[in-house]
């Protein structure tokens, strides 16, 4: 399994999970820079997420948004606040109404995507940091759909590919 | 066993009572031994007040019960409330093994548009 350990904090909300892939550092930071990329792995399969903007650049806007099994959308952004080709990504993450406009109503989350060159490739550390409990909430109802099962399923395939 | 759901206000009643270092010590002790406020009290350098009010927000958060016991009342934890609490993080955290899992799979997937 890539995924080396997970550390949930309940007094900070934050999650870390630090993850370990065959693959140097500049290929991982790929599949968080390049839309194409990135939208085939950050929403499950039965909800595919779709990059309409991804401006990877410090104070630059990415816009995606999610699609339900019904056809029903669920809108997001990114603002990247820091930037370190191929060590750091740090971005704020937030819901947006139905034109894609950030919805001031909803806190926000903060995302902290660390790579680190290792004789196998990289280990990446991600820590999500939660301003409250109701937007880890809200994340959880965004990311926990019916799909989960199945991406679940892929995990256990992957595996027993070795 | 079935784990209820919690509503948001309950959610944040139940963070905001666990942010407080006293008022997880208490939990954690009433988890095993109920104690009585007073005893309770003891074992903090506050007042009999300050201790009363930590155990005053725990139980609007469900976390602690109360329950008459001859003529004390003893504070006791509530299992149900505590593991609803740590369900959510763990529901986070299977987010984004998921997300890991497809990475990995996109990783190790020959690259679109390139050269064969």
């Amino acid at each position: 399994m890539s995924i080396v350990s997970t550390t949930k904090d309940p007094e900070a909300l934050t999650l870390t999970i630090v993850a370990e892939f065959a693959a140097p550092p500049a290929r991982v930071w790929q599949v968080w820079s390049d839309p194409r990329q990135l939208e085939r792995w950050w929403g499950p399969p039965t909800w595919p997420a779709t990059f309409e903007q991804h401006d990877v650049v410090v104070g630059g806007a990415s816009h995606y948004y999610m699609t339900g099994p019904e056809g029903e959308k669920a809108r997001g952004w990114w603002r990247f606040l820091a930037l370190d080709e191929p060590r750091l990504l740090e971005f704020e993450d937030g819901f947006a109404d139905e034109s894609g406009e950030p919805n001031p109503a909803m806190p926000t989350t903060r995302g902290r995507v660390e790579l680190e060159e290792t004789a196998a490739g990289t280990r990446m550390t991600v820590t999500s940091s939660f301003g409250t409990v109701e937007q880890m909430e809200q994340l959880v109802e965004m990311g926990m759909v019916e799909g989960m099962t199945l991406a679940m399923g892929q995990i256990d395939q992957l595996l027993a590919e070795g | 066993m079935v784990v209820r759901q919690l509503d948001q206000d309950e959610v944040d009643r139940l963070f905001t009572a666990l942010a407080d270092r006293t008022r997880r010590d208490i939990v954690a002790r009433v988890l095993t031994h109920e104690a009585s406020v007073s005893v309770l009290a003891e074992r903090y350098a506050m007042s009999f007040a300050a201790v009363q009010k930590h155990v005053a927000v725990l139980e609007r958060a469900g976390l602690v019960r109360k329950k008459q016991h001859g003529r004390e009342r003893l504070v006791r934890g509530d299992v149900d409330t505590i593991r609803a609490a740590a369900r959510l993080l763990d529901q986070y955290e299977e987010i984004w093994r998921a997300r890991i899992g497809r990475l990995e799979d996109l990783l190790t997937a020959p690259e679109e548009g390139d050269s064969p």
